[in-house]
């Protein structure tokens, strides 16, 4: 069997223990159903309920359209996450620089009457370029004064987050006739297309070709990896700054590169959000998915195509547990219990291989982030 | 005249430039008095009991301090202040921040020893969730999952303390601490997976968790299994006596003497003690610990299961010290500027206690002072605290040194 079969295998059953032990969580938390020593009702909440889930995410192509859209700003942040990680870069400000882009991709997006053809683009390299600045900066402070990342980059989220609010409710972004934070909309040139046009005017399929765009970005990222002696220079950096420094490379003005470039992937995450699914920014534009793309790019343990994996089962997910929502009385937080189990258990595959008797070698996650630096 | 700071001393490129930092950071904050602090008229009452209060003429105070502040900033760019020169920055923010409440509370007053005693409550969390920090990290494992910790104590116990009463709950917030402590020690030492990766599945698991169970067990029984009354301050016969400082410190429920006691003890504990120099050894230099004989796996998972206990009961400080209750995602981040505290303190329990009352501070200010009406968006005054972090940590603080084998797993041979 091959190293990716392999790999696939282990991911699979990682993905069945993380259901087995929620399907606990679900039975024992039905209070009610239990109390009256009803175990039959408390199973078939549970089938139910994983029903949902599949349902929801892959039963038809509405569910489809919402995995992709839902896994669109994931894989996109997730990137941002994980060319960091190559970096030995910890970037939890993924939020910021989305909410960065998000904000110049929609400024290009209303301010400006162009052809779609041109104006897509612009709106989206505004977004890259937002992100890209925004994530320069804890690259910088890191460089110059040997700021950690992880507080400077928690800082910045929050800087960005009430900047945001406040820059929704100027006279250049807010929406006429609304007090609160909410934008104007994006001229329709500005809207990324959806990705299903040509099933007709169906108004449910929201996925957009924000999608392709997040497929580029992470061509783009292997494409830097592996061909690149800037991306050969960014790991190197990553590996062991002393020895890249040893060996000639500008590892301070790379810090730098590695962030705007992490940046400018989340800041196309913000701007496909703003451009191509909602059309205008709210506060809440970001969400929390700075803070799953950690969970996402740790899954992919920081490679192109493992991000992209671990972005689509996320994003599928999410739609499966809306699904599972509506239909039974299990609480979407489910998922995230769910996500947490699935990272858990592939980071772990000697417990799997216990649990599971597999034979043959389980390869581990190796190492995505070494220490503090010290 | 050059730049020659103290002459009999040798100084090194470092301290000069810092030396340089601090100085021109005086004039940035002189010009913020001149042109922002001076522009509200009347005077600022802070109340500090119920009867008595001191007012501050705004304008004047603003115009005297950017004066005083021109004047420190020269003699700090120009001789500088010595050994008193952390003594000068310690007094001039202090006075700054005098000055930023006259200018926010001018016309009106507000009451500033409630704000300070709001500060000690609210840095318990932090304080603790950061020594839970310092322990495993000066040890050698990492700990990202500060707020699972902190979150998951905070659920279990406010479930254990409305069934039962509020030391059980305390109790169960702290195994709680321990439980995930356990899985995290488990996972990165006999297992040796990346630490940062069980870290950060602890925080999603105990953020999915509490909120399913919080959505589907206790909304539908409130009244049974998420109301309590949370403790009452305890005053310390004599000490809160004293004026001010009394009502601050003295006056305070049982947590915030558990905190303090957690730092002084943790300090004394690290730098005084055979455990502690083993423990700040296996953080360092395992392999030199392991070959004089200190068994390094074993002080780790104890070290990390104590660090559980003390974050589990930060955790439990929501519902039962103040709280009342559990809501979802109840410690909203605090786990992670907790985290942003241990390496603000350079990995010291002090250190990490002073970064956990900045930003303690920085709330209390919020909710005491958010409601006046300064003519700045209040999104600004909000973010104020982190724009003060990065400014702190980048103009002084610069690279803080962990512990060099954090992260990384150790073999025995």
């Amino acid at each position: 069997m091959n190293e990716t079969l392999k790999s696939l295998r282990f991911t699979l059953l990682a993905v069945v223990a993380a259901l087995v032990v929620s399907a606990f969580i679900i039975v024992i938390t039905d209070i009610e159903a239990l109390g009256d020593g009803n175990f039959g009702q408390a199973f078939s909440t549970l089938g139910t309920a994983y029903w949902g889930l599949f349902k929801g995410s892959f039963g038809s192509l509405r569910a489809i359209s919402n995995t992709i859209t839902g896994a669109t700003p994931l894989l996109l942040a997730g990137l941002a996450v994980s060319s960091a990680f190559k970096a030995g870069l910890f970037n939890i400000g993924a939020t910021g620089q989305m909410l960065a882009g998000a904000i110049t991709g929609l400024w290009v997006g209303f301010a400006f009457q162009l052809p779609p053809i041109i104006h897509v683009p612009l709106a989206l390299l505004a977004a890259a370029v937002g992100g890209a600045l925004f994530g320069a900066i804890p690259g910088a402070l890191k460089a110059r004064t040997g700021a950690h990342e992880v507080i400077t980059t928690i800082m910045l989220n929050g800087i960005a987050s009430f900047t945001v609010l406040w820059l929704l409710k100027t006279e250049l972004f807010k929406r006429e006739g609304r007090d609160d934070a909410i934008s104007k909309f994006v001229e329709d040139s500005a809207k990324l297309p959806k990705l299903f046009w040509f099933m007709g005017k169906r108004i449910d399929l929201l996925a957009h070709t924000g999608f392709i765009v997040a497929l580029l970005a992470t061509f783009v990222f292997w494409w830097l990896l592996r061909k690149t002696t800037l991306g050969f220079e960014m790991q190197a950096t990553g590996f062991n700054q002393e020895a890249a420094r040893y060996a000639g490379m500008k590892t301070k003005s790379l810090m730098v590169v590695s962030m705007a470039i992490a940046g400018a992937f989340a800041g196309l995450a913000g701007g496909s959000e703003v451009l191509g699914l909602y059309g205008y920014a709210s506060g809440s534009v970001a969400g929390d998915i700075g803070f799953d793309a950690i969970a996402v790019a740790l899954l992919g343990r920081s490679t192109p195509i493992g991000t992209l994996v671990s972005a689509l089962l996320f994003g599928a997910l999410q739609a499966g547990g809306r699904q599972m929502q509506v239909d039974t009385d299990v609480p979407i937080d489910l998922i995230i219990v769910l996500r947490a189990l699935i990272v858990f258990f592939i980071a772990a595959p000697l417990l799997v291989k216990a649990i599971f008797r597999v034979k043959g070698d389980a390869k581990g996650f190796g190492q995505t982030f070494r220490g503090w630096g010290g | 005249m050059t730049a020659a700071a103290v002459p009999d001393r040798v100084v090194s490129a470092e301290q000069r430039k810092r030396a340089r930092s601090v100085g021109i950071t005086y004039l940035v904050l002189a010009m913020v008095c001149f042109f922002i602090f001076t522009r509200r008229p009347g005077d600022a009452g802070f109340r500090i009991t119920e009867t008595s209060q001191f007012t501050l003429p705004a304008q004047g105070f603003g115009w005297a301090l950017g004066i005083v502040l021109v004047a420190v900033a020269a003699a700090q760019l120009l001789r500088g202040f010595g050994r008193l020169s952390n003594v000068v920055l310690a007094l001039a923010t202090a006075a700054f921040f005098m000055s930023f409440l006259a200018w926010a509370a001018a016309g009106d007053s507000f009451s500033f020893v409630g704000m300070l005693q709001d500060t000690v409550s609210r840095s318990v969390p932090i304080t603790l969730g950061a020594i839970g920090g310092i322990l495993s990290e000066r040890s050698g494992v990492i700990n990202i999952s500060i707020e699972g910790m902190l979150l998951a104590a905070a659920c279990t116990s406010a479930i254990a303390a409305s069934l039962t009463n509020l030391w059980l709950g305390t109790l169960v917030g702290a195994l709680t601490g321990v439980a995930l402590a356990a899985v995290l020690a488990v996972m990165s030492i006999r297992y040796k997976v990346d630490q940062v990766i069980v870290g950060f599945a602890i925080n999603f698991f105990a953020l999915g968790v509490t909120s399913f169970v919080s959505f589907r067990v206790l909304v539908p029984n409130r009244d049974t299994m998420n109301n309590l009354l949370p403790v009452t301050p305890i005053r310390i016969p004599l000490l809160a006596d004293v004026p001010f400082i009394g009502t601050i410190f003295f006056e305070q429920t049982i947590f915030v003497y558990f905190s303090f006691a957690a730092v002084a003890l943790a300090t004394w504990g690290l730098y005084r003690t055979k455990w502690g120099l083993r423990t700040r050894a296996i953080g360092e230099y395992p392999k030199a610990a392991g070959t004089l004989g200190v068994d390094v796996n074993k002080l780790r998972y104890q070290n990390l299961l104590l660090a559980g206990a003390v974050a589990g009961i930060g955790g439990a400080w929501w519902p039962i010290g103040i709280v009342g209750r559990f809501d979802q995602n109840i410690t909203n981040g605090r786990g992670f500027i907790a985290l942003a505290a241990v390496i603000f303190g350079r990995w010291h329990p002090v250190g990490a206690l002073c970064g956990a009352l900045v930003f303690a501070l920085a709330e209390a200010v919020r909710l005491k002072i958010g409601n006046f009406d300064t003519g700045i968006p209040s999104e600004f005054l909000i973010m104020a605290p982190y724009v003060v972090t990065i400014i702190v940590v980048a103009g002084f603080i610069g690279a803080s040194r962990a512990p060099k084998a954090a992260g990384q797993p150790y073999e025995d041979q």
